[in-house]
């Protein structure tokens, strides 16, 4: 399972083919108040209930600012570990849609606020560095909605203004497994930083996904399609494989790809050309008149880089060092920012790899049945350090453990008040155990004049009749102290 | 650099406004007269000049991450030639 | 009957306020000249019954305060009134009704003015002689021999009322020229703030970077008061100046001993007509008389200051009018798919100036023509300011005239765009450089036509323009040659 080396090659018909794909990710700001107007960002509500007369771009409007969403835009930058550009400036991108009421998208185009930076994936194989070209901010468009009317489309502009952050990786990822890393890594970081919910299922994270192939060992990049607007992992990693094996069907018989935009359908598997098959977009970009460059000076960016958390690596790193966890582990429990703040509330007062075993291997098995996400845990983590706690200090068996676990996740009863209901401490007294291991002793003279003379398999033989006699409530570490020293 | 029928067409493709024959042809000669007219800023030799985006000297305005709710839906839509009581409605868009 | 209309804007709330007159007999007035002046086409919209029923609210409930009280008030229809309707002169904005209103002409109705409707301007503020109106041509007050005359533009429908005592005073704007040219063709006094002194939120906006709002008046002094009412930061606009606040009349005075003026040597156009050279000559006169000291400058990117402005604002004009695609409000055209829908829409919708303007803006910015255009444009309009900020280190004002010729006839220009464009030589580099300017009426040509002067200030420095004005309007004494010919 564990695999040592990358291996994802798509065998074609003359060759091995290598895949080259980077992400055009567009992440919705977090942030009550939309890019360049007051109107709310709340998903799902009342359709044009959420609209000011900047948002439906009336005659006469003009964008201001929200100041948030340029702090949490740096935050996010920092967060890439990414150079943060004092001078931006905000640039129009015109194109007529339905969704874009103004006929132009303010974006930023020449001078981005945030520049190069990059995100670390741990792959099997070991990490990969991916490269971050750049983090600018824009509006998000509306919606419209073709499927509620034979003739017509319906247009909600909702959405439209919402702040964006478009964060465009270098073309480095080349499986589709890697992209599914990207995709969780980034999502990651930016829901610790609280810059973005990172919510796929709400459209707050889409990506537009550039895949091209080349043939194994060539240095060349191919040409390239765009497939726009995925908005789940998995379709993400279905519609690379779909459009590398299309790329490479083209290529090996002899035709050369178009650099397109394609849509993935999510009902065929497959990529298609987008119907708007015009010339390609000119967008025109120019300076947007309405607004002046933003300048920002390092104190602000110093005070932000002040309030940052601590990041998913250098919290893994701390969990390693400090709390003496596996890599594994530790990958697993900075995957979310939930898990890992109810990872230090658990293992602040206990066993640290106990903690980490018991949420990796119970916590998670009950959660993955009852599809639960760790912010609906039944288990609080206080009672789970509590029962962890009850298994270090011998009062009961780690075995005992997972009957009253299997208690509390019925309702997430405080451990200590299970096994006193239900007297399951472990019989830790040693004055105790003596005698009954005494009394085995006695009773069994034959069996210990065999393992004495040589057969130590019968040692087990004494454990599992000392475990009888104390209904399973024997220390097991105890059992086999004072075994070991009687038997000799 | 002169403006011929292609370019006229693809302009009036990107600005999204009809062309026939006759707006072709008037198009192609106004904006020619005024792309020449225009030429003469290659006298200049700007090769070393920042070029001016305003001219207003001072810091972008920031506003607080306030929610403000200033306006109805109604009045969102009061104004569209065709709608429905939740939506703007627009000949269908076909992707 | 006639005398109230021919009262200043000062005059006219001073009396209002000091109730020797009513704000309703003043409004009543106004009315009645305004329903007998259709010919002039100033109005596109009339709120008459709004306006005399806002005039008799103020006298009832004595509301005097405000420092324009009672004055009836009609303003360009580029400004979005609220609950009335604004078309910017455009079909395609026929029937759209704002919900809201833009901050100027909210600061003068707070200030107690009264509206008294919309008035014609060039479809989108495109054009110098309110003839590509869909409304129709406005007609100047001023004739020559039977002969319709334009009167400027693009605030033509302004100019023409403020010129005819339809309105006491308005509000008109200025992106190449369009408050100057029109108030010089007129005989009245037009003023360009600094760009950034008046708000441009609920302006439907022409060319952001070079738009702004300003006064259109009888007088040097109700331009003043005009000014301090409309002026003042408002968040709302990014682009709005963060300045403090400024008593433009209270401040007013003649006194420009020791005022150095600029006299620019290539503002000496080729074919100059010599009445305007007179005009200027004698401006220089009246300047040295009062005290102020003359010196020639040289702004020498001046000649570039049209083909600058003939990239830049209809390359703005191209992004800021996308928005009129029949989805939202004003006219829609039917067709099979959105596109379709939206180039019927565009076609019909706009007229073929701004069609052309649009074509324009869309090919110097797009791909490939950026650099050798809109880039080019920016970078010379960089230059044209360098020379104003040289300039005004030596002096305080620039003294020009206002248009290259007096009104033309209607018609006259129509058919050569460029021949068109070159009405706004004087006037199109202060829009590019974003200084105050004002024009006067200093006198008549040969064929009683109006002619102005233009008076060019440093940044946020309209007291030295205004005072300027004022000195000159003085010397100057000029009156009012309209005769009520259309009633």
């Amino acid at each position: 399972m564990a695999d040592n080396k990358f291996d994802y090659y798509l065998d074609g018909k003359t060759a091995k083919w290598e895949v080259i794909i980077g992400l055009e990710v567009h992440a919705q700001v977090t942030s009550s108040a939309k890019l360049f107007s007051g109107s709310s960002t709340k998903f799902g509500s009342d359709p044009n209930s959420q609209v000011s007369l900047v948002d439906a771009a009336m005659p006469g409007m003009l964008p201001v600012i929200n100041k948030f969403c340029i702090e949490q835009a740096v935050k996010t930058g920092l967060g890439l570990k990414a150079k943060i550009n004092r001078f931006s400036k905000f640039d129009r991108k015109n194109y007529f849609y339905a969704d874009l009421p103004q006929g132009y998208q303010i974006s930023q185009f020449k001078f981005p606020i945030v520049g190069e930076g990059k995100i670390v994936l741990d792959m099997p194989y070991g990490t990969k560095v991916v490269g971050i070209e750049r983090l600018h901010l824009e509006q998000d468009a509306g919606k419209s909605l073709h499927d509620q009317d034979p003739e017509n489309s319906f247009v909600d502009l909702n959405r439209s203004g919402i702040a964006l952050m478009e964060i465009v990786g270098k073309p480095d990822l080349r499986s589709p497994e890697e992209v599914g890393q990207y995709v969780k890594k980034l999502r990651s970081i930016m829901r610790y930083l609280n810059t973005c919910d990172g919510n796929m299922d709400e459209g707050s994270l889409r990506a537009d996904v550039n895949v091209s192939v080349r043939k194994q060992g060539s240095q060349q990049l191919g040409t390239r399609c765009e497939i726009k607007n995925v908005n789940s992992i998995k379709f993400m990693q279905q519609a690379i494989e779909y459009e590398a094996k299309r790329q490479i069907d083209i290529i090996e018989d002899g035709g050369t790809i178009n650099q397109e935009t394609r849509l993935y359908d999510t009902k065929k598997n497959e990529t298609r050309s987008m119907r708007s098959k015009e010339d390609a977009h000119d967008y025109r970009y120019f300076p947007d008149p309405d607004l002046l460059p933003l300048v920002l000076d390092s104190e602000f960016i110093e005070n932000i880089k002040k309030t940052l958390p601590e990041l998913p690596d250098e919290k893994k790193l701390r969990l390693m060092n400090d709390f003496g966890l596996s890599s594994y582990d530790a990958s697993i429990i900075i995957s979310e920012k939930d898990i890992s703040d109810y990872y230090e509330d658990v293992a602040k007062n206990s066993d640290y790899k106990l903690a980490a075993n018991w949420m990796i291997v119970e916590l998670f098995g009950i959660l993955n049945k009852e599809g639960k996400e760790i912010k609906d845990s039944p288990v609080s983590a206080v009672n789970l350090s509590k029962l962890i706690n009850l298994i270090k200090n011998g009062t009961i068996s780690g075995k005992i453990a997972k009957t009253v676990f299997e208690q509390m996740v019925q309702k997430n009863e405080n451990p200590e008040v299970i096994i006193e209901k239900s007297g399951l401490k472990q019989q830790s007294d040693p004055k105790e155990l003596e005698i009954i291991i005494d009394n085995i002793i006695k009773k069994n003279q034959d069996k210990v004049i065999e393992y004495k003379s040589g057969k130590i398999k019968l040692f087990s033989f004494f454990v599992g009749q000392a475990m009888k006699d104390t209904a399973g409530k024997g220390n097991p570490q105890l059992i086999n102290n004072i075994l070991s020293k009687k038997l000799k | 650099m002169s403006i011929n029928k292609e370019t006229v067409k693809k302009i009036s493709k990107l600005s999204r406004i009809a062309s026939n024959e006759e707006f072709e042809n008037s198009m192609i000669k106004d904006l020619n007269s005024i792309l020449k007219f225009v030429e003469q800023l290659n006298e200049l030799n700007t090769s070393n000049t920042e070029p001016l985006s305003s001219v207003v000297d001072q810091k972008l305005y920031q506003r607080d991450d306030v929610e403000k709710k200033i306006n109805e839906k109604k009045d969102i839509l009061q104004n569209s030639p065709v709608k429905n009581e939740n939506y703007f409605v627009v000949p269908k868009i076909i992707e | 009957m006639g005398e109230i209309t021919k009262l200043t804007l000062v005059n006219l709330v001073s009396k209002i306020k000091s109730k020797e007159i009513s704000a309703l007999d003043a409004c009543s007035d106004y009315v009645n000249r305004i329903v007998k002046s259709k010919k002039l086409n100033t109005f596109v919209t009339e709120t008459l019954e709004q306006a005399i029923s806002s005039a008799k609210k103020i006298d009832d409930n004595n509301l005097k305060e405000g420092i324009l009280s009672g004055a009836p008030i009609a303003v360009k229809d580029l400004f979005c009134t609220k609950n009335v309707e604004t078309t910017a002169s455009s079909k395609i904005l026929k029937g759209f009704v704002p919900t809201y209103e833009s901050t100027v002409t909210s600061k003068l109705w707070e200030r107690g003015a009264v509206l008294l409707g919309k008035l014609n301007c060039d479809e989108f503020a495109m054009g110098s002689s309110n003839e590509t109106s869909a409304f129709g041509n406005v007609i100047n007050p001023y004739k020559v021999n039977d002969e319709n005359i334009v009167p400027g533009g693009s605030s033509g429908g302004c100019s023409a009322a403020v010129a005819a005592d339809l309105t006491v005073a308005t509000v008109g704007t200025d992106t190449g020229g369009s408050i100057r040219q029109p108030a010089a063709f007129t005989g009245i006094v037009g003023l360009k703030p600094t760009y950034g002194r008046c708000s441009r939120w609920g302006i439907v906006a022409f060319a952001s970077s070079l738009d702004q709002a300003g006064p259109m008046t009888k007088n040097v002094s109700d331009c003043a008061l005009m000014l301090d009412a409309i002026s003042g930061f408002d968040e709302k606009d990014s682009t709005s100046a963060n300045t403090k606040k400024e008593e433009f009349l209270k401040n007013l005075n003649r006194n420009i001993k020791g005022l150095k003026i600029g006299i620019p040597k290539e503002y000496i156009v080729d074919d100059m007509p010599k009445e305007i050279q007179d005009l200027w000559d004698k401006g220089i006169s009246w300047m040295k008389e009062s005290g102020a000291i003359i010196k020639d400058i040289s702004l020498p990117h001046t000649k570039y200051a049209l083909p600058t402005y003939y990239i830049i604002a209809p390359a703005e004009a191209s992004s800021n009018l996308a928005r009129y695609d029949g989805v939202r409000y004003g006219f829609r055209a039917s067709g099979k798919d959105l596109n379709e829908m939206y180039e019927n829409t565009r076609s019909l919708g706009f007229g073929n100036e701004v069609k052309r303007r649009i074509m324009i803006g869309t090919y110097v910015l797009s791909s490939g023509y950026y650099d050798a255009y809109y880039l080019k444009a920016q970078q010379v309009r960089r230059l044209i300011k360098n020379d104003f900020d040289l300039v005004f280190k030596d002096v305080d004002a620039i003294l020009t005239p206002t248009a290259p010729s007096s009104a033309f006839k209607i018609g006259e220009k129509k058919d050569d765009p460029i021949s068109m464009y070159l009405n706004d030589v004087f006037t199109v580099p202060i829009n590019l450089a974003g200084l105050p300017a004002i024009s006067i009426p200093a006198g008549f040509d040969k064929s009683g036509l109006p002619l102005g002067l233009q008076i060019i200030g440093k940044p946020f420095d309209e007291q030295t323009v205004l005072n300027s004005a004022y000195a000159l309007e003085e010397k100057i004494g000029f009156k009012s040659q309209v005769k009520d010919w259309w009633m």
